[in-house]
């Protein structure tokens, strides 16, 4: 029915490689997030899958069938682009009507349709009105009810939500997810905005230079990213890394980073054995570090930053590298000066191998 | 590859193979008259009348070349045009920039209504003036002179118009930041305006030498022999004189050709550059 | 100019504010007055000196004076045959030379518009005629078109007589050297208008389902309506203008039946030495002129659409 999939597909423009032998399964009724950064190939692999762009090696799926030689015009799929390219000449109503008239959808069933989907998304009234007289907001919504109209077998969405301001942008996010459940359609969408990600999707694929870097529920990617591209880009703010060389203390594995040593436990300690590693990068999110006045990593605080339901605290280790602290606003606050310790749970450290990025351990 | 892959990978290399067809065919048709000018510049008068047309010069005649060149006197026309076509691209240019600058920087009143008048000259075709203009030039003592040839034509109403357009899309601030760096308008349109409009200002240049080389009314008008002639009405001279020396009139168009195209392969950017502040903008 | 305002609130403008002012305007007088003078010279006054000449009946020779006939010569001339004739030449011939030549440019500027590799060099010849100047052409053409040069008889387009003093084609032959001429230029145009088609629309309509030509049709077109109106206005005014191609091909004939309205006038005041009936036919190009760009923007602007 409405599934997608990429198979090993490459795309490479002049010899440079915009996509890198991507394979990803989107099941049925599917909400995908493709995440990254600017120019890491997510737009490329979304305009394959629409038939904008052909792939230098791999197949598209969709559907049952392959569609490499199928025409855009063909591909049974609609996509809501970045700047919503409403045709600026035509009112809303031929807008959105027009992917009814080149399917040859008789006059009174397109009336019909345009309708319905029209005020299903509040446009009712802006039927005869041009582009140019809608807000950004409607304007948006005009380009999701042309892709509507047609119950494609899936949606392609390229960063809809980047021209509308903040406030707006959160309402369409949740009026986005309400909407796919509603129509219970495939999505995918692209963005480079995490939160977006972590928010809508039912899985992320992280891309990074047109490589995928991991695929998986928000959770998963949030709790156990697979190397440090995908554990900096997620989570806001950063997670904080350390590099810090392998060292044994009394027969335990432990990384030392400057100011003190953090004992590695034994599946970790085994891990990083197996792979021959002399070096680590530790990994802690600010949400999971918890300051101590007695013992730990020593740190010095040098800028707190309230945020009203939460505080940030960026301290500095004794090396000058920073690390921010996020704690809750009952919490109690260091004083901007002082000198303190940093703790954390051995459950919450993530270790990577500093020469490729891999997370290493479970 | 599967066999629906390959019978489609046919008919996009045969739909390829036809779309440069039709491009082929399309240019043939669109150089054909100067390619068979070139051709018949080149063989001996007698051959061109001959039939069938020959289409490559066996045996390529340089002299109609040399003939239209001195006997002709193309070189002495074209001489006559750079001069008329680079007083008038001059001024066109200069007084462009000053009423560009004045519309886009200047307040003073009746700044709509003399735009508006710089605009309507647009709409008076020159073929209407010309009555008039012929009595004036004669009564100023222009008469055959470069000076006649070029006065009337040292303004127009579109160089202003594009010189404005160039101005308005500068920053205002640096029209601010340079008042408070000392700078009058003098020196701030020719040391930073005229500068970073110099695209404009190029197709402007471009345009100007175009419509000026390619004048062809006024200088039938106003001069009366040889000496001022330019090379369009030289062009027409050197037909009536060649009568049916076929070759020496083809290869005076070539020459008369040559400076524009010299000019073109290396401004044609700017060109379409001035060509299209109207249309696209509308 | 943003002029600096005085902190403090005075009332009215301060007198340096003024004086500066009145060096603005002194100044702008003074970029202004080159072009000006230039307008009002060889633009304005003959416009209006036209109308006044057209009250002067003038003698069939030179030396003697003219005599004041009022509106007389503007209604003579204005009913006579030889100036119905000649407006409908004029309009007969923007009517073959601009659809036409809008056409062939709109129709190049598409195809060379794919992405085919060496489109360049497609592009560089479908506009190398703008290097071509109306007299270039004329004559390229003329000489062609000449019945000792062989090349229209081998084409199969022999007339009796010869094609530039056939009455029936001479017309079309300086309409299609005009069109020829043209083209490189109305050529640059539309590439330029479809260029600014943007690409995120056509994307759309092909995913929307939209084949080659519905796209052209519902979203090429439309986009590029500025440039289209711009070149039907422009392009037609040019035929109104046109004078170069009549003057080297045909001079007004055969039978008057290419006396186009500018050739009208440059007979009448060069060979008949007529400047009254030369300026009451100018004054008439004028009219026809305005009433034709004023008309074309009225009617045609409406289907124009701006970008959002």
């Amino acid at each position: 029915m409405g599934r997608v999939a990429l198979d090993h597909v490459s795309k490479q423009f002049d010899g440079v490689t915009a996509v890198d032998d991507l394979s990803i399964d989107i099941a049925d009724e599917e909400f995908l997030v493709v995440l990254g950064p600017s120019g890491c190939g997510k737009s490329t692999a979304l305009r394959m899958i629409a038939g904008l762009e052909d792939p230098t090696a791999g197949t598209i799926t969709i559907g049952d069938r392959v569609v490499n030689d199928v025409e855009a015009k063909d591909r049974d799929v609609a996509m809501v682009f970045q700047s919503y390219a409403l045709y600026p000449h035509m009112t809303v109503h031929r807008n959105i009507e027009f992917p009814l008239r080149s399917r040859k959808v008789p006059v009174d069933e397109r009336n019909q349709l345009v309708r319905d989907v029209a005020e299903s998304l509040g446009l009712a009234e802006y039927l005869d009105r041009k582009p140019a007289q809608l807000s950004g907001g409607q304007r948006q919504r005009v380009a999701l009810a042309r892709a509507i109209v047609r119950r494609p077998q899936a949606f392609l969405m390229d960063e809809p939500l980047s021209n509308l301001d903040t406030k707006l942008r959160a309402q369409t996010r949740a009026e986005l997810v309400e909407l796919q459940r509603r129509l219970a359609a495939t999505v995918i969408y692209v963005t480079h905005d995490q939160v977006e990600a972590m928010t809508m999707g039912n899985r992320i694929a992280v891309l990074d230079r047109g490589v995928l870097q991991q695929i998986g529920a928000p959770h998963d990617v949030y709790a156990r990213p697979a190397n440090l591209f995908v554990a900096r880009f997620i989570g806001s703010p950063p997670m904080n890394t350390v590099t810090g060389t392998v060292e044994r203390i009394e027969g335990a594995l432990v990384a030392e980073i400057p100011g003190g040593h953090i004992p590695l436990e034994a599946a970790l300690a085994d891990a990083v054995t197996t792979r021959g590693l002399d070096a680590v990068v530790i990994g802690v999110r600010p949400e999971n570090l918890r300051f101590d006045s007695v013992a730990g990593i020593p740190a010095h605080v040098t800028v707190v930053e309230s945020l009203g339901h939460e505080r940030h605290v960026i301290c500095r280790l004794v090396d000058q590298q920073l690390v921010v602290v996020r704690q809750g606003a009952h919490e109690l606050a260091p004083a901007e000066g002082s000198s303190t310790f940093l703790v954390a749970a051995p459950d919450a450290l993530h270790v990577f191998d500093p020469t490729t990025g891999e997370r290493v351990g479970i | 590859m599967s066999v629906d892959a390959r019978v489609l990978h046919r008919r996009r290399v045969l739909g390829k193979v036809g779309r440069y067809a039709l491009l082929s065919v399309l240019a043939a048709v669109v150089i054909f008259p100067v390619y068979i000018t070139i051709v018949n510049s080149l063989l001996p008068s007698d051959a061109i009348t001959h039939q069938p047309p020959k289409f490559f010069p066996a045996d390529p005649q340089w002299g109609s070349y040399r003939t239209a060149w001195n006997a002709g006197h193309m070189g002495h026309y074209l001489v006559n045009s750079f001069i008329v076509t680079f007083i008038i691209t001059i001024g066109q240019v200069v007084t462009a920039i000053l009423a560009g600058y004045a519309f886009a920087f200047l307040d003073f009143p009746f700044k709509r209504l003399l735009f508006v008048v710089f605009l309507a000259t647009l709409m008076v075709p020159f073929e209407v003036t010309i009555v008039t203009n012929v009595a004036t030039i004669s009564s100023l003592g222009l008469y055959d002179t470069y000076a006649g040839l070029a006065v009337p034509f040292l303004a127009t109403g579109f160089g202003a118009f594009l010189m404005r357009q160039a101005f308005l899309t500068l920053p205002h601030e640096l029209r601010d930041a340079a008042a408070l760096d000392g700078y009058g308008h003098w020196r701030f349109l020719w040391r930073v305006a005229v500068p970073l409009a110099r695209p404009a200002v190029a197709a402007l240049s471009v345009f100007a030498f175009l419509s000026a080389w390619n004048q062809y009314l006024w200088p039938l008008l106003i001069t009366k022999d040889d000496r001022l002639r330019t090379v369009q009405i030289g062009l027409k001279q050197l037909q009536t004189v060649s009568l049916d020396r076929f070759n020496v009139t083809f290869a005076g168009a070539i020459i008369a050709v040559i400076p524009l195209v010299v000019l073109l392969l290396f401004f044609q950017k700017h060109l379409v550059r001035g060509l299209t502040a109207g249309a696209v903008k509308g | 100019m943003a002029a600096t305002t005085s902190a403090a609130p005075v009332p009215g403008p301060s007198p340096t504010h003024r004086a500066r002012r009145r060096r603005e305007r002194v100044l702008a007088a003074l970029l202004l007055v080159p072009a000006l003078i230039v307008f009002g010279a060889f633009v304005f006054w003959p416009l209006i000196h036209n109308f006044y000449l057209g009250f002067f009946r003038n003698p069939p020779f030179p030396g003697l004076p003219k005599h004041y006939v009022g509106f007389d010569q503007y209604r003579d001339v204005l009913t006579s045959s030889d100036f119905l004739d000649s407006v409908r030449t004029t309009v007969v011939f923007a009517l073959l030379t601009v659809p036409i030549g809008i056409g062939a440019g709109l129709g190049l500027g598409v195809l060379a518009h794919q992405q085919l590799r060496g489109i360049g060099i497609y592009r560089m010849i479908f506009s190398s005629t703008v290097a071509t100047s109306v007299a270039v052409a004329a004559v390229i053409f003329g000489t062609l078109m000449n019945p000792q040069v062989g090349l229209l008889p081998w084409l199969g387009l022999t007339t009796n007589p010869t094609i530039l003093q056939n009455p029936e084609w001479a017309l079309v032959a300086v309409a299609v050297t005009t069109v020829w001429q043209t083209l490189g230029l109305t050529f640059i145009l539309m590439a330029s208008g479809l260029q600014s088609v943007p690409d995120d629309l056509l994307e759309a309509a092909r995913v929307d389902g939209a084949g080659t030509w519905s796209r052209f049709w519902h979203v090429t077109l439309p986009m590029m309506s500025p440039t289209i109106f711009f070149a039907v206005v422009v392009g037609s005014i040019f035929a109104f203008q046109s004078f170069g191609q009549i003057d080297l091909l045909t001079q007004g004939g055969p039978l008057k039946k290419t006396n186009v309205l500018t050739y009208f006038i440059y007979n009448t005041l060069q060979r008949q030495s007529d400047p009254g009936k030369a300026a009451v036919l100018a004054v008439a190009l004028f009219f026809l002129t305005l009433l034709l760009a004023l008309a074309q923007i009225r009617l045609l602007e409406r289907r124009v659409s701006y970008e959002r």
